[in-house]
């Protein structure tokens, strides 16, 4: 079942020389897809924001419902290099100096969706009524004063987590991942993700997999009497 | 008599639930408010800190409220949307009396109308047929105030003994088992205890969608290196990443837990010392346990031996260790017995009163901790005393003035309430903060016998379904409008403040109880002018009993950011862990086993009912959603019920995701579409409950009752399912989308799936 896939996590080049503050102050966003519940409250908050009131900017995707609970959250990566910008034919994406990757200039951006196809996470979002990409800004209007971002303040299991890493050292667990190949181009973020392990990531199992999670029932140890018993559909059944 | 002058659905066209989608003044309208408060969110016993942005008299925002220490500012879904509750277009703004001329079915009337015919027709009532014929029923969405104001309104002003309330449908056979057992009924630790546990056991509690914010403190605890075992019908977002899970079927739960105490006790893995010093009874419940074997509980639960001997040796042999428990576990005919399973190996391990120690439920509803405490439980007086108990009956007289005569004995539960006006011995109803319609079992003779009533009178803020039954409504009060306080999941008792008053002529419930009680010529037990004076009479009601608030005071508990029953006076500091040391608040100070052999639930499969059927909840929806089914973006997480059933089960019927199914059980049939996952027992289906009409899970659960708690057993039905129509023609989702962006404010609301006629494959 498992298989590894040399999605290259490890270190390729020295860290940015960016300078950490504004938005971030001493603080690392981080995301742990693992500990995600689903319940959405990122998303429901995210539309509270009052530079894009009633429009979400959190990407929150059921990985496969039918075989599991699994859910992940996406906020924007933040990019040291973003490729979103870099695509842009109307120089319309902006980094701000302490490495935020704003939404488009609504008077620059044509609408062309290219970021939408060019970013590796699959980030932006095209708002058709808007004809303009929009895209997580860090929560900015929060962050620019001390306060966290909305989705990271409100989020019940912190899968989405604001902090310092003196504080993610003291009171969490995992590797803490944001630099990526995706084919030849490799990517440093400013937002990381978790991993248990350092090195290359099985992304075919869960972070934290456990023995039971492929036979949750135990159905290949048990007879299920019960269901073989089952009368069949009424009706003919398919 | 013809009770509906219209039909459901014409009431359900003018009172909703419609859909609140935006902010008031829209989206584009900012958020610049006026003040801010600091209060707690309404959605669950949780009672997450929450500041609520106000302009004028709206709600128009929220902010996370860092400082309180139970959430740090953390919400789900319902906390970040309650704030949509209100400028509500379907909130009652008059008092109605049923009119069948009507075009509505309700006029509006005065409330001199309302409050006198409510009187006049209690007087009617309890003089032909008794003070015992006019029952009211209440619910532990209230406040602690307006839960203690109750019970004295319902047993010196309408001097019945047929009162009780909601969490009989929640977790009171985990309130009688932690009473008879361990002499008190709260959870035993705060919750910052959780991080400090080895391993942290969590049978019949769906965390992540059901109190989503003590997912953070299961993994504060597995960060620290605890081992997380869940056991449950379904791999919840919870027990997706435990360590262990323990996939049992309905209704076996005592089945695991009496298997793991006998491994407990055939490895001796026992704290020999504290079964000594602090429990009695230990050897009566080893010998219940004799033959209840891994090997035989695997077949009775459908769990591999190898993984319950597993969860008993990380219990047995960890050092600290903390079991929560939740409605999976208390939903059943052996409700109590269930939660006395877990007693017993808490008892037997010494798992209680140190840090990291405890065995715990995790109240579901806003107040289901402080609600269930103050008295309007049929057969509690305030303090958690007890009404057939002569000294705390005249304790309790002394408190409030009366003659000890003056206070009926102990009265009927919530659905031997129902039951009895099904058999018109109660022919009339006063009700509060409760949607029977919804949230009891066997949804059809619920409403039966609402119709049998002589006389309903409902205060409520929104029309629920179970408020068409009326003949009078009497507009009440949102949470957000009202001052007082409630106690949290953890025995944290916190104060809830007002951001503004009832819009129209809807009053303060409490106001409205206590113009009842001067209606009735009981005026002079009910002079208060203010909220806080009725938390000051609960404080000396309480004090000496079992849940004692005497030093608590409102201005205490704003300082400390809540605190701790019990509180016996305004020095001590609360109780943040109980049981410390080994002393119980049992009579002896030791905790008492209690032999638990399994039995079956009052239901079981056969050739006609073939499916287990499990009901429960979804994270977007409060219990029976009269408040969240109205709010829009909350409706859009998950818009109407599905049917959960599983890869196996779904091929063996012919039904794929998004088929239309029909599940039927002895109670009655309902249409929804179906959801195939793999996450679910293959022997079950699972459907949530909070919707109403011919979307209501309870038309198919099962009335039985637990002996002791009178409990329903929600948790556990017999059905069959069945496509209905051609195989693959409804997709769920494309059809959700498409009605939720339809339905924007002041829309008709969801009509449930319309039946397609027989198709067959």
């Amino acid at each position: 079942m498992s298989v590894q896939v040399p999605v290259s996590i490890g270190v390729k080049r020295t860290p940015a020389t960016r300078p950490v503050a504004g938005a971030f102050g001493d603080s690392i966003f981080v995301i742990d897809q693992s500990r995600c519940i689903g319940c959405k409250a990122c998303l429901q908050a995210c539309e509270e924001c009052g530079t894009h009131r009633g429009t979400t900017m959190i990407h929150l995707e059921e990985v496969d419902r039918a075989a599991t609970t699994q859910t992940a959250p996406m906020v924007c990566m933040h990019c040291e290099d973003p490729t979103c910008a870099e695509v842009c034919p109307a120089d319309a994406i902006k980094q701000n100096e302490d490495g935020v990757v704003q939404s488009s200039l609504k008077p620059r951006c044509i609408g062309c969706s290219n970021c939408v196809l060019a970013c590796p996470f699959g980030v932006p979002k095209y708002m058709a009524e808007l004809d303009q990409m929009m895209k997580c800004d860090m929560c900015y209007d929060r962050t620019s004063v001390g306060l966290k971002p909305m989705c990271a303040s409100v989020c019940p299991s912190e899968a989405l987590w604001f902090g310092t890493p003196e504080q993610f050292a003291a009171t969490r667990t995992g590797v803490l991942v944001n630099e990526w190949w995706f084919g030849k181009q490799h990517v440093a973020t400013k937002v990381r993700t978790v991993a248990d392990a350092p090195g290359s990531i099985d992304v075919l199992a869960a972070a934290g997999a456990r023995p039971w999670q492929d036979d949750p029932f135990g159905l290949e140890e048990l007879d299920l009497d019960e269901l073989d018993d089952l009368p069949p559909a009424s009706g003919g059944g398919a | 008599m013809a009770r509906h002058p219209i039909t459901e659905d014409d009431l359900v066209a003018r009172f909703g639930p419609h859909l609140t989608t935006a902010p008031p003044g829209g989206w584009d309208a900012g958020v610049d408010a006026d003040r801010e408060v600091k209060t707690h969110c309404c959605f669950c016993g949780q009672q997450c800190g929450i500041v609520l942005k106000v302009k004028g008299e709206e709600v128009v925002g929220f902010e996370p409220w860092y400082e309180f220490p139970f959430n740090e500012g953390k919400l789900c879904p319902k906390g970040v949307k309650r704030y949509l509750q209100n400028g509500h277009p379907d909130r009652l703004l008059e008092p109605l009396e049923r009119d069948p001329s009507h075009p509505t079915g309700f006029r509006p009337v005065t409330w001199d109308h309302a409050l006198d015919r409510t009187v006049r027709e209690i007087r009617r009532i309890q003089a032909q047929h008794g003070n015992d014929a006019f029952a009211m029923l209440s619910g532990v969405s209230l406040n602690n105030e307006k839960s203690y104001l109750i019970g004295k309104f319902a047993r010196l002003a309408l001097g019945t003994a047929n009162l009780d309330y909601n969490g009989r449908l929640c977790m009171v056979s985990a309130g009688v088992a932690n009473k008879r057992a361990l002499g008190i009924d709260r959870a035993s630790n705060p919750w910052s205890d959780i991080p400090l546990a080895d391993v942290v056991f969590v049978i019949g509690a769906n965390i992540a969608e059901c109190a989503p914010i003590t997912t953070s403190w299961l993994w504060r605890a597995r960060d620290n290196g605890a081992k997380l075992i869940v056991a449950d019908p379904r791999v919840t977002p919870t027990a997706r990443t435990a360590d262990l899970f323990l996939g049992l079927r309905p209704g076996t739960d005592s089945a695991l837990l009496g298997a793991m105490l006998h491994v407990l006790i055939e490895r001796d893995w026992l704290d020999h010392d504290f079964i000594r010093d602090h429990t009695t009874g230990f050897e009566a419940a080893a010998e219940a346990v004799r033959d209840h074997t891994p090997a035989w509980a695997e077949r009775i639960t459908g769990v591999p031996a190898a993984r319950i001997e597993q969860a008993a040796e990380w219990w047995g042999t960890s050092r600290t260790g903390m079991l929560l428990h939740a409605r999976g576990l208390e939903h059943h005919t052996k409700g109590v017995e269930n939660v006395w399973a877990c007693i017993n190996l808490g008892l037997a391990t010494g798992k209680y009163g140190k840090p990291g120690c405890g065995v715990t439920t995790i109240t579901g509803q806003g107040n289901g901790q402080g609600g269930r405490e103050h008295g309007h439980k049929c057969d509690q007086l305030p303090g958690n005393r007890d009404i057939t108990n002569p000294e705390h009956r005249a304790y309790v007289a002394s408190v409030w003035g009366c003659d000890v005569d003056e206070i009926p004995g102990k009265g009927l539960t919530a659905q031997e309430i129902v039951e009895a006006i099904h058999r018109g011995e109660i022919k009339g109803l006063l009700s509060i903060c409760f949607n029977p319609v919804v949230s009891l079992p066997d949804t059809t003779f619920t409403k039966e016998a609402l119709d049998k009533l002589e006389f309903y009178a409902v205060i409520d803020f929104f029309l629920s379904e179970t408020a068409f039954h009326a003949d009078v409504v009497l507009p009440g009060s949102l949470h957000e409008e009202d001052e007082g306080t409630s106690t949290n999941v953890e025995g944290r008792v916190i104060k809830l403040n007002p951001s503004k008053s009832p819009p129209g002529d809807a009053r303060l419930d409490w106001e409205i109880i206590c113009d009842l009680a001067r209606r009735l010529d009981r005026g002079h037990y009910f002079p208060y002018t203010h909220a806080e004076q009725i938390f000051e009479e609960l404080r000396v009601a309480s004090k000496g009993g079992s849940a004692d608030y005497a030093g608590i005071t409102w201005e205490r508990i704003e300082r400390e950011l809540g605190v701790f029953w019990p509180c016996p006076s305004e020095d001590h500091p609360g109780t943040k862990r109980l049981y410390e040391g080994g002393r119980f608040h049992t009579e002896d100070g030791r905790g008492r086993f209690h032999p638990v052999r399994f039995r079956p639930p009052a239901e079981v499969v056969d050739d006609d009912y073939p499916v287990w059927l499990t009901t429960g909840l979804v994270e977007s929806q409060y219990l029976s959603g009269t408040q969240t089914r109205r709010i829009g973006p909350l409706v859009a997480q998950y818009p109407e019920p599905l049917c959960e059933l599983h890869p196996r089960l779904a091929e063996r019927l012919g039904i794929v995701t998004g088929d239309l199914v029909r599940v039927t059980s002895r109670r009655g049939s309902m249409v929804l579409p179906a959801k195939v996952v793999a996450t679910i027992r293959p022997d079950t289906v699972f459907i949530p409950y909070h919707w109403a009409g011919r979307q209501a899970a309870n038309q198919l659960t099962n009335r039985a009752l637990d002996p002791l708690s009178k409990i329903p057993e929600f948790k556990v039905s017999a059905v069959r399912v069945e496509r209905v129509g051609p195989p693959g023609t409804a997709v769920v989702d494309e059809r959700d989308l498409e009605l939720v962006e339809r339905d924007t404010r002041g829309d008709a609301p969801r009509t449930p799936p319309s039946e397609p006629g027989e198709g067959g494959g």
